[in-house]
């Protein structure tokens, strides 16, 4: 059997498995409500007064910071709590094609969540007109995000079989990501250094960084690779992690 | 089918296998024996290609378990220790997974799950989701599980844990009916299992292999195999020793029962060979005594007896330190 058609079994049974419990309708019902929450209590939607996505997008760095991770922390810590690891990883399979497939039905998961905010595109649509392309590109970078978190999850629920303890290592190495690029954390690097390359050294592996120029409605390249890179990286390490349980 | 070589892992400083080596051919049932943690399923692990050994090798079907991982693990199919399943989905949609995962498909991929749900008993449940299953049912699907692509090699870690009397024993008539034509590994704590499905037997104790032959031979191992039993009625048991230990080629005679209505004696012949031969003497003695004789059989001798001896010292000594 050919890889491809592997990943697509691993993806199709960890998709199912979502929909097999109530996790992931409480998930996407909590996501819609808080999403909704962000964009029009706490992101001033109206006092904006202009028709963008932007307090809609803005938020999203944190509301993934804790919604990503509880969907990736049974990723692997469950396989192995409950023994199914043995089972997986002595079919023909190889690891890397059970991690891509976990990895890659995870992220469909979750843009299926995302895609379910499309009531807020055409609310801006039907109140006023917003450059589509802006919102399109913010999609964009907003599932680069949340792979990128998601890549994250997936790496610390294979270093553990409790979840809780996945969680929440997951959580802490994603806001890394998001406060070395906050606002109030380089404006308080700036003025402890009087090295300007170190605040851009230290923005330049955050999210929020990488995460803007979506929302202003341009690719970069360069935010692409960051997000690939971050999502390429752990995977690999979660490789590498499986791996050394397994060699004891 | 299976080469094992000289498989050995340490996990840090602990030593769980030491240079096991054996081979199990097609037609063969190998019956795993040890005492828990004697290195049965870290065996076993290594041989389904889930840990990789820290020297040695393992060959199955010609294939390299670490070197050419997939095609080996194709003829391979496995059934973990406990029986992991994925709670989360149903017994039909587990085993139409696994079956997808092995590469069938169509009508093949439904003929196999077909095929296994008939022969693990699991039509009632098929639709159920499998965290609400019995343990037996549970059991029996990852059973299932591990024959869905028909495979040429099994490995069963405690097949029958947590069944019931009569499940135990379909399970065994289905381990021995395909050990007819499959090379089948299966590790168990019930003794009589491995007498009754087994065609050879290993036992394992702290990671090395301490016996390895067919139940009968090893059963010959054991203290009372070639001890031949003897029952008399109306002869009290101490004339009863008394005149058997006459007879040539007795090497001791031990009291069992003592009682008017049937005495019985144990009689140790001086070599295990000659027991048959000692046997007919003490028929003949019987016969000129004018005894009525109500048993008389050579003893087989007893797995567990050979089991405790092999590995029961060792344990202890464990247990002390």
């Amino acid at each position: 059997m050919n890889s491809f058609s592997v990943i697509k079994t691993i993806t199709k049974r960890e998709l199912s498995g979502y929909f097999a419990s109530p996790v992931a309708y409480v998930f996407i019902v909590i996501f819609l409500l808080l999403a909704g929450f962000f964009t029009f209590m706490a992101g001033g939607f109206f006092e904006r007064n202009e028709a963008s996505l932007l307090s809609f997008f803005l938020w999203h760095p944190w509301l993934y910071l804790f919604l990503v991770p509880s969907v990736g922390m049974r990723l692997w810590s469950e396989e192995r709590r409950s023994g199914t690891m043995e089972l997986l990883l002595t079919m023909p399979i190889t690891p890397w094609q059970a991690i891509v497939g976990k990895f890659v039905a995870s992220w469909m998961f979750l843009a299926l969540a995302l895609a379910l905010t499309f009531p807020v595109w055409i609310t801006v649509s039907y109140l006023g007109s917003p450059d589509h392309g802006v919102v399109l590109t913010s999609y964009l970078g907003s599932l680069l995000l949340a792979g990128a978190y998601l890549a994250i999850s997936c790496m610390t629920s294979a270093m553990t079989r409790n979840q809780v303890v996945s969680f929440i290592l997951s959580v802490v190495m994603s806001l890394f990501l998001i406060l070395a690029g906050w606002p109030p954390v380089t404006r308080l690097l700036d003025q402890i250094s009087d090295n300007p390359r170190l605040v851009e050294t230290v923005a330049a592996f955050s999210v929020m960084t990488h995460f803007e120029g979506f929302q202003k409605g341009t690719i970069d390249l360069r935010d692409i690779v960051f997000f690939a890179a971050i999502i390429g990286f752990s995977l690999f390490t979660t490789s590498i992690i499986i791996r050394s349980h397994r060699a004891g | 089918m299976i080469k094992v070589q000289n498989l050995t892992k340490s996990f840090g400083p602990k030593l769980a296998v030491n240079g096991v080596s054996f081979t199990v051919e097609r037609g063969e049932v190998l019956g795993f024996l040890g005492p828990n943690g004697a290195g049965k399923s870290t065996t076993m692990r290594m041989i389904t290609g889930f840990i990789p050994p820290s020297s040695g090798s393992v060959s199955v079907g010609g294939h390299d378990i670490v070197e050419s991982a997939i095609p080996a693990k194709q003829l391979i199919g496995y059934l973990p220790e406990n029986a992991p399943s994925y709670n989360d989905m149903t017994v039909h949609g587990f085993l139409t997974f696994t079956a997808e995962i092995r590469g069938l498909q169509g009508m093949e991929l439904k003929k196999a799950v077909h095929r296994v749900v008939e022969m693990c008993f699991l039509e009632g449940v098929l639709h159920q989701s499998i965290e609400t299953l019995s343990k037996g049912f549970r059991h029996r699907t990852c059973f299932a599980q591990s024959i869905i692509h028909n495979p040429e090699v099994l490995i069963l870690d405690e097949p029958t844990d947590g069944l019931d009397p009569n499940q135990k024993h379909e399970v065994r008539t289905l381990i021995r009916r395909m050990g007819e034509t499959k090379a089948i590994i299966f590790s168990t704590h019930i003794l009589e299992e491995v007498e009754s499905v087994c065609s050879r037997a290993i036992i394992i104790d702290r990671g090395q292999v301490v016996a390895n032959g067919t139940p009968s031979e090893l059963k010959m191992r054991s203290e009372l195999a070639g001890a031949i039993t003897f029952k008399v009625q109306g002869v009290s048991a101490q004339i009863l020793k008394e005149k058997a230990s006459n007879v040539q080629g007795v090497r001791k005679v031990l009291i069992v029962k003592d009682d008017p209505i049937g005495s019985i004696v144990r009689i140790y012949p001086n070599s295990k060979s000659a027991a048959e031969v000692l046997a007919g003497a003490l028929g003949n003695m019987a016969l000129q005594e004018k005894w009525g004789v109500e048993e008389l059989h050579i003893e087989e001798g007893r797995l567990d007896e050979v089991f405790r001896t092999i590995t029961l010292p060792e344990t202890v000594q464990e247990g002390r330190k």
